[in-house]
């Protein structure tokens, strides 16, 4: 590979393609040229820099500079301070703050960068980079001093979890579809990323897809597989195509197909693009999806590991899973095991979201708190309001409150909380957020996206949903409360797949800790939180006005009258309560009660 | 996404040219469909006798998969789609309020066809992009950090 002494990494997320970044990106290439730099300095584009509101963006390496808002008459002047004056040219850098906004920043030191390591610092277009960075070294090492058997253990001593949610021990599960009966054998990757929040696999699909691919391989040649699948979802357009890419250029290198490394072991690989079905991430789902069917589950067992793909076994895993497993087999399970808890070893991505200050992917090991999360890692809540939950493993997770920010994070200390570990969303709320909205708003995802298998999910979350929707409307029941807890525990014990089973935990979490909001709700009727329309008044501080009338000139219904210079008056039943008046309002002048 | 003006003979078109593409391996069947609505912003029931006749599957079982999921769209869509994010990230940052504007703004529920044949409003789940919340997308442009006050130039982009 060519040494160069500087990379320019030019933003392609499509906000910046939108804002002209491709074309910044051939200017760039021309003035390069031009002035003579062509070997000195590489260009090339990259999905993750994440400041796209103030696109285009590129970042120069090695010294980390962070250039926005870049037009192409920018780019002579700049190429000229940066690579032949050495000096960064400040009135195009970064804003401090909006740097730190970054989807994938530097990492905190908290943080340890194992599946996300390469994100962001190699092309993922190019395997020769993801080779320079020890890439297929494992593979090597794997098809020449290992056997299936051996690699197998060596998963096994390394403690590594599926990564998708439920924390089962994956060298267990390959040794299941090793020893399954059948000549015909499947490896399939779930890039079926659908939990609302959670965007870790997405980052390394695009970011660093030659991982996946080869801990795809090692768990072919460990299981015994000829043939393997990535399932992604159809909402990851550039995922999809990143790992188009590093296929073929893996089959170009010899990495696939016949003979990998000169040795009898053939692999193939292929992607399955879902068509927007959340449950489609549930393994028995998933695999009818690729054969073309519907994505319904089925009850379990039979396991894939037994009777997956058409009919064959299967070894299905996420793709921070095999992401991980290069990196196991480099240095070696003792290594790996040194991360963690007793039970959960190694690392774990998550994607920090909702009001926190600073939201993006981070990694960190297992057993950190939930307070340096949000604190030490994202820095605190937005605006200086106060914490109020944390929502863990996605729409079937549940909401944690201030009295458990100090539990260390791991797949059995989460579950005994009442919330799971799923596959790595957060979403932080603060205290504007009520939880009973957010109990019916959760409700509504899990209902839409209930197969309509079996009648437990299929009708239990529309009562709930029901239930939930009069309370935020102001008609609850006194019984309400309890009708909501036995569907729960009703859905729970008798739904198909997980999916059903996890539908009541927002619901369980949010009673369980926040109670007395769903009380208020129901028999105070009012929303603590002065969220829910229907339990809240907007009206104007006479103190406050100065009769600007540019709230009455913005209201959608006309419900606000009043002349100029003079306070201005809404009529509650006029108005919808959109908030729009409160959005506009310069003189913070408009009261929520 | 195009859609010009469609006839049968476009339908049946289209619907070749996805099978072909694929191999009409069975297996296919939804990158296939996936091509056919892509193409035609929906899969018209002509190309679905298309395809059942010459994948020989039922059409009862083509019909199963293509109601079972929310990209593909069996009756017409408008010229412009417009799928809301509707992922609790984006719904804490403010999400509500801005889809509130948006159907508004068009006098559309979700799922409907302005009468012009200019939009139709559709929620999508998580598009990933979290960090920028709320999210909309119009066609195949992602439009992140929106504020109801937003949506009218959003919506002016589009002939």
């Amino acid at each position: 590979m060519a040494y160069f002494r500087s990379h320019i990494l030019v933003c392609n997320d499509p906000e910046c393609m939108e804002k002209g970044s491709m074309q910044i990106l051939e200017t760039l290439k021309k003035e390069i040229a031009a002035q003579g730099l062509s070997e000195e300095v590489q260009i090339l584009d990259t999905p993750r820099i994440g400041a796209c509101q103030l696109g285009p963006e590129i970042l120069v390496y090695p010294e980390g500079f962070h250039y926005v808002n870049i037009t192409e008459k920018d780019i002579p002047f700049l190429i000229e301070e940066q690579f032949l004056k050495g000096r960064p040219v400040t009135n195009l850098l970064a804003p401090e703050k909006e740097a730190k906004a970054a989807e994938l920043g530097e990492p905190t030191t908290k943080e340890v960068r194992v599946v996300l390591r390469n994100c962001g610092k190699i092309d993922p277009a190019n395997i020769e980079e993801y080779i320079a960075e020890d890439g297929y070294a494992a593979l090597a090492k794997v098809l020449t001093d290992e056997t299936p058997d051996s690699v197998i253990q060596l998963i096994k001593d390394s403690g590594l979890r599926g990564r998708g949610g439920a924390g089962f021990p994956s060298g267990l599960k390959w040794g299941f579809t090793r020893d399954a009966a059948g000549d015909q054998k499947y490896v399939v990757c779930n890039a079926d990323e659908g939990d609302p929040g959670a965007f870790m696999n997405r980052a390394v699909l695009e970011g660093d897809p030659h991982s996946v691919v080869e801990g795809m391989i090692i768990a072919a040649y460990a299981i015994g597989a000829t043939q393997g699948y990535i399932y992604c979802r159809a909402e990851y357009p550039i995922a999809v195509q990143s790992v188009k890419i590093a296929i073929q250029q893996a089959h170009a290198y010899g990495l696939l197909g016949e003979n990998i490394f000169g040795t009898d072991f053939c692999f193939d690989l292929d992607v399955r693009q879902g068509a927007g079905a959340f449950v489609c991430g549930e393994e028995t789902a998933l695999i009818k999806s690729i054969e073309g069917k519907r994505g319904e589950p089925r009850p379990r067992p039979p396991f894939p590991a037994v009777e997956g793909l058409f009919g064959k076994p299967t070894n299905i895993n996420n793709v921070e899973s095999y992401a991980n497993v290069p990196q196991i087999i480099l240095r070696g399970p003792e290594w790996f095991a040194s991360m963690g808890t007793e039970k959960s070893k190694g690392t774990k991505t998550f994607a920090l979201a909702g009001d926190v200050k600073k939201t993006g992917l981070i990694e960190v090991p297992f057993g950190i708190t939930l307070r340096e999360i949000v604190f030490d890692i994202g820095g605190g809540i937005k605006n200086d309001l106060k914490f109020k939950a944390i929502q863990t493993g996605g729409p079937m997770g549940g909401c944690l409150p201030e009295d458990y920010l100090d539990l260390p994070v791991d797949y059995e200390e989460l579950t005994k909380a009442g919330s799971i570990m799923g596959s790595g969303g957060m979403v932080v709320m603060d205290e504007e957020t009520c939880m009973v909205d957010i109990a019916r708003f959760f409700m509504e995802f899990i209902q839409d996206e209930s197969c309509g298998k079996c009648v437990p999910c299929r009708v239990g979350t529309k009562r709930m949903l029901e239930i939930l929707t009069r309370i935020c409307e102001g008609n609850g029941r006194e019984s309400d409360i309890e009708l909501l807890e036995n569907l729960s525990l009703e859905i729970r014990e008798d739904s198909l797949c997980g999916l059903g089973k996890g539908a009541p935990n927002p619901v369980m979490s949010t009673l369980r800790f926040f109670r007395d909001e769903f009380e208020a709700h129901i028999f105070d009727k009012e929303c603590p939180a002065k969220v829910c329309r229907a339990l809240i008044n907007y009206s104007i501080d006479p103190e406050k006005c100065v009769g600007c009338t540019l709230c009455a000139r913005n209201c959608p219904v006309d419900a606000i009258t009043g002349e100029r210079k003079e306070t201005h008056v809404i009529d509650a039943d006029t108005c919808i309560r959109c908030g729009i008046c409160k959005q506009v309002c310069n003189y913070d002048a408009v009261r929520v009660t | 996404m195009t859609v010009n003006t469609k006839n049968d003979r476009d339908f049946i078109k289209t619907a070749d040219e996805a099978v072909d593409m694929y191999h009409s391996k069975r297996e296919e069947l939804i990158p296939i469909l996936m091509r056919v609505n892509q193409q035609l912003g929906y899969i018209p029931k002509e190309a679905m006798e298309h395809i059942s006749s010459r994948m020989h599957i039922p059409q009862s079982h083509l019909y199963s998969v293509a109601s079972f999921y929310h990209m593909f769209s069996t009756q017409e869509t408008g010229r412009h789609i417009i799928k809301f994010c509707e992922s609790a990230p984006c719904h804490v940052a403010g999400g509500r309020e801005v889809f509130e504007a948006l159907k508004e703004a068009l006098s559309l529920e979700p799922g409907d066809t302005t009468e012009d044949g200019k939009w139709t409003l559709m929620t999508t789940s998580c598009l990933g992009v979290c960090a920028v919340g709320p999210v909309m997308m119009v066609d195949e442009d992602i439009y992140g950090n929106i504020s109801p006050n937003q949506i009218p130039d959003i919506l002016a982009k589009y002939e």
